[in-house]
């Protein structure tokens, strides 16, 4: 069985569109089966950071509505052969995602791949607690700012309460990922500092993803910033971020400091 | 996905009871909004999505001025859900329904003007159909061992003792004492149900809002010399104290 993870963040523009690409992309780098599944009904742009757009044909709506079948919605990757897309539907109401139905699509693509990738849309509404429904991960997207934080806190305590795992009395795994971190802003004292974001939200720190310009290139072209630049620097803290998740022991890098000066962050577990 | 529903399930009906703010208005009505006005000001927000009950027990109104007042609150954002010791023929349908039998857990307002104003005199104990009224025993306290999120209430009658942070936007309500061993940077309010001896006892303050038994307190009105301290909160008498931990 898969495992299924939400990318959430509820505030918009914070960058899980881009990180859901990334992390599905890094993750199927490294072999794994990967399907990212767009929830941003109405609003859908993964397919856009992917490159599928026009490959799409059927979508999560389709699928829910029982007029396709889940593997007419599926779009393989063109680069990368583990990573597939379900795109969310453009046109359709919203209304149109019952939970019974996510609950069916859900199930059958955790059965067929290592790891359900779910782009959840902004908000604290319908669409956000569907794509976090039936997740065993959670990612939370936040910019190091103070109203980037307080709606991550407050999706934190929607994870915490409306998921099914927390239904079952179970603890939702919970990653903090900290991104469009921009080193010289941070310099000036613009931005809220990694310790004071990770002591507000006490959630465990996956990765800090440097502002790049790299990532607006990326999208340019239709390709996961992990593809589009292997060797770009937030690539390389998306690379990170993912061997995080599978377990490993890595030290925290934030983006223009020296290396070595942040024994203190890494490691660095949820109060 | 294909199972249809065929037994006619019945409709659920149960009887509950909830802990509402009850705003007990003073004549006249402009001095008292006046004050009101004056409470708001200072915590924004208060109100706002609140379960009010007003209690006009002992007031001499007529519907013409009940009706003006909760338009006046309304105004305000104060949305009245019930109304306790009206006469029935002074409420209509223009106004929300009676409410009796109400628990006296206390007041959670100013000091009345008057010392002779009336203490809700009997804790009038109507038959409530299906909820069983809870005896008296000792309060019940809560242990809370994860951060409170922006956005969650936590509610306890006794004391409340968070092993963790309040967020901004997140609110603690005690019966009792309130201790937080982390940051306070949401709200939290002691001694709601009338005990003025409850305190506030928090590790770090960035609060928006302390109150104790109906006295308050923003953020531009706490000492800015206690910011990021441990900070306990107290009554002395009516006046709402603040004091180092450290
Ligand atoms: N690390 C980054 N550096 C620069 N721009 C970024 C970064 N991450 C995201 N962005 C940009 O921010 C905008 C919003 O990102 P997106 O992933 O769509 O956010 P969301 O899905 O949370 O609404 C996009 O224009 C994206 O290119
Ligand atoms: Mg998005």
């Amino acid at each position: 069985m898969g495992k299924v993870i939400v990318v959430t963040s509820g505030k918009g523009g914070v960058g899980k569109t881009t990180s859901s690409a990334a992390l599905g992309a890094a993750l199927a780098q490294s072999g794994d089966k990967v399907v990212v599944v767009d929830f941003d009904v109405g609003l859908r742009n993964l397919d856009l950071i992917m490159g599928a757009e026009r490959r799409v044909v059927y979508d999560l709506v389709n699928v829910i509505q029982g007029e396709a079948k889940l593997t007419q919605a599926l779009i393989r990757d063109k680069r990368v052969e583990t990573l597939y897309l379900l795109p969310a539907s453009q046109t359709r109401d919203k209304d149109n995602l019952t939970s019974e139905g996510v609950e069916k699509v859900i199930g059958a693509l955790k059965s067929h791949f290592d790891w359900v990738i779910c782009d959840s849309p902004a908000g604290i509404e319908r669409g956000a607690t569907l794509a976090m429904r039936h997740a065993d991960i959670a990612i939370v997207v936040t910019n190091p700012e103070v109203s980037s934080v307080r709606d991550s806190d407050r999706i934190i305590g929607l994870l915490d309460s409306k998921t099914l795992k927390a239904e079952n009395g179970e603890r939702m795994e919970k990653h903090l990922l900290l991104t469009r971190y921009d080193p010289a802003r941070a310099e000036r004292g613009d931005m809220l500092k990694v310790d004071d974001v990770l002591e507000i939200l006490s959630i465990p720190l996956l990765g800090i993803i440097p502002e790049s310009m790299d990532v607006l290139r990326a999208s340019n072209i239709g390709s996961p910033v992990t593809l589009a630049d292997e060797r770009s620097a937030p690539a390389l803290a998306y690379f990170d971020a993912v061997r995080r998740l599978k377990g490993e022991n890595l030290p925290m890098t934030i983006p223009g400091e020296k290396r070595g000066f942040f024994g203190k962050i890494f490691g660095r577990k949820a109060a | 996905m294909t199972a249809v529903l065929t037994k006619p399930r019945p409709i659920r009906l149960k009887g509950r009871s909830y802990l509402a703010l009850t705003l007990t208005p003073e004549l006249p009505f402009e001095d008292w909004l006046v004050r009101l006005d004056d409470l708001a000001g200072r915590s924004a927000g208060f109100f706002l999505r609140r379960p009010v009950v007003l209690d006009v027990e002992g007031l001499e109104i007529d519907r013409a001025q009940l009706r003006d007042l909760v338009g006046k609150l309304g105004a305000r954002n104060v949305r009245i859900m019930g109304i306790e010791g009206a006469r029935p023929s002074m409420l209509g349908n223009d106004l929300p329904p009676a409410m009796s039998g109400g628990k006296t857990t206390g007041d959670i307002e100013e000091p009345a003007a008057e010392p002779a104003r009336e203490a809700p005199v009997t804790e009038t104990v109507a038959e409530a159909p299906a909820a069983p009224l809870p005896t008296r025993t000792a309060p019940a306290s809560l242990v809370v061992t994860q951060p409170v999120r922006s956005g969650q209430s936590i509610f306890a009658e006794g004391d409340v003792t968070i092993v963790g942070s309040v967020a901004s936007g997140a609110e603690v309500i005690a019966g009792g004492s309130i201790h937080i061993y982390g940051t306070l940077r949401g709200r939290a309010m002691a001694g709601t149900l009338g005990n003025a001896e409850a305190r506030i006892f928090c590790r770090k303050l960035e609060a928006e809002l302390v109150g104790i038994d109906g006295y308050y307190k923003t953020a531009e009105d706490l000492e800015p010399g206690l910011r990021g301290k441990p900070v306990q909160f107290w009554l002395e008498g009516e006046t709402f104290t603040a004091g180092s931990l450290a």
